[in-house]
């Protein structure tokens, strides 16, 4: 019983469907909407790390170091967002933000 | 025949905690739900030799990120049973998308004719267990040589990130009695002293200080 590159292939599939459907079922709440984008950012890290090792080559592994640095990033940035709408607004209700007509 | 074990309990357990993740109520549980998703990934990394990634993975998602998501959390007053409102009509639309994708997905995974073969000569292969150089060495070894330029970038990209996020959050609040330097030094004879001349007999009352901030 080996584990083969599919094995992590499947493992990565279903953490970044899990993504997606956070994404649909928490439409309102854009606390779980970024912890959705977090498990897809997980997933292709999984994906590029499991390439790396079966292919023999570490630069897989260098660009899940800088997928990880973006993400880190984008959640901080993301974060600091909804805290100030948060303070102007009361509420983190993503229907609510529409003052751009989007 | 053991990381095979390893390899089922550690993704078992990342999935199911990422499933809980999207479906429980509470956002403060799956916060940690995603924490313990984090964990049984760097698991994952650690049988695929990435050591170095997995403990990037620990210190820098479960040790600041993570927790940077549950002080926001605990930070916000919100109701969130409110947010859950629409949750059954979401997901049946839910469903089918994330269905779909994960149909292809795994269509693309089983199909035998995009089976992967290991690149003949790889840019930059990963040193041989016998050779004593570890998956840090080897990954710092080409990172601050090939890559140095977008390593560079990634430092730039955490700058940025880190003055936008003061910038946004940073709010100057009325009334608070903050130290101001350059008020303090521009400070002199003429500003800091005063000669009163008292009458004899009398007495001087001194006028309130006037702070800059009354100004306001």
């Amino acid at each position: 019983m080996t584990i083969g590159l599919g094995h992590y292939l499947v493992v990565a599939a279903c953490l970044f469907t899990l993504g997606i459907f956070g994404i649909f079922l928490n439409r309102k709440n854009v606390i779980v909407i970024l912890l959705s984008i977090e498990l897809m950012l997980l997933a292709v890290n999984i994906n590029l790390v499991a390439f790396s090792h079966f292919n023999g080559d570490l630069v897989g592994q260098i660009f899940a170091l800088f997928v990880l640095t973006v993400a880190a990033a984008e959640s901080a940035i993301g974060l600091a967002i909804m805290v100030v709408y948060f303070r102007n607004r009361g509420s983190i209700a993503v229907e609510d933000i529409n003052m751009m007509k989007g | 025949m053991a990381s095979a074990l390893f390899f089922y309990l550690f993704s078992v357990l990342a999935v199911a905690s990422g499933a809980s993740v999207i479906l429980t109520k509470n956002p403060v549980h799956a916060v940690l739900f995603l924490i313990l998703a984090f964990f049984n990934a760097a698991g994952l990394f650690v049988l695929l030799n990435a050591e170095f990634l997995a403990m990037l993975l620990v210190i820098v998602y479960v040790g600041a990120v993570s927790v940077l998501f549950l002080f926001v959390v605990m930070m916000l007053d919100v109701d969130f049973a409110e947010l859950k409102a629409g949750f059954i009509k979401n997901a049946k639309i839910g469903a089918l998308i994330g269905g779909l994708v994960l149909v292809e997905l795994l269509a693309l995974v089983g199909y035998k004719g995009l089976a992967v073969s290991p690149v003949m000569s790889p840019s930059s292969p990963v040193p041989a267990a016998d050779s004593g150089i570890t998956n840090t060495r080897a990954l710092g070894e080409i990172l601050y040589t090939k890559y140095v330029y977008y390593f560079e970038g990634a430092g730039l990209i955490l700058l940025v990130a880190m003055i936008g996020a003061i910038v946004l959050t940073l709010k100057h609040r009325k009334g608070v009695k903050r130290q101001s330097i350059s008020a303090q030094v521009a400070r002199g004879p003429a500003t800091g002293l005063e000669v009163v001349k008292v009458p004899s007999g009398g007495s001087v009352i001194p006028p309130p200080a006037k702070h800059p901030e009354a100004a306001e």
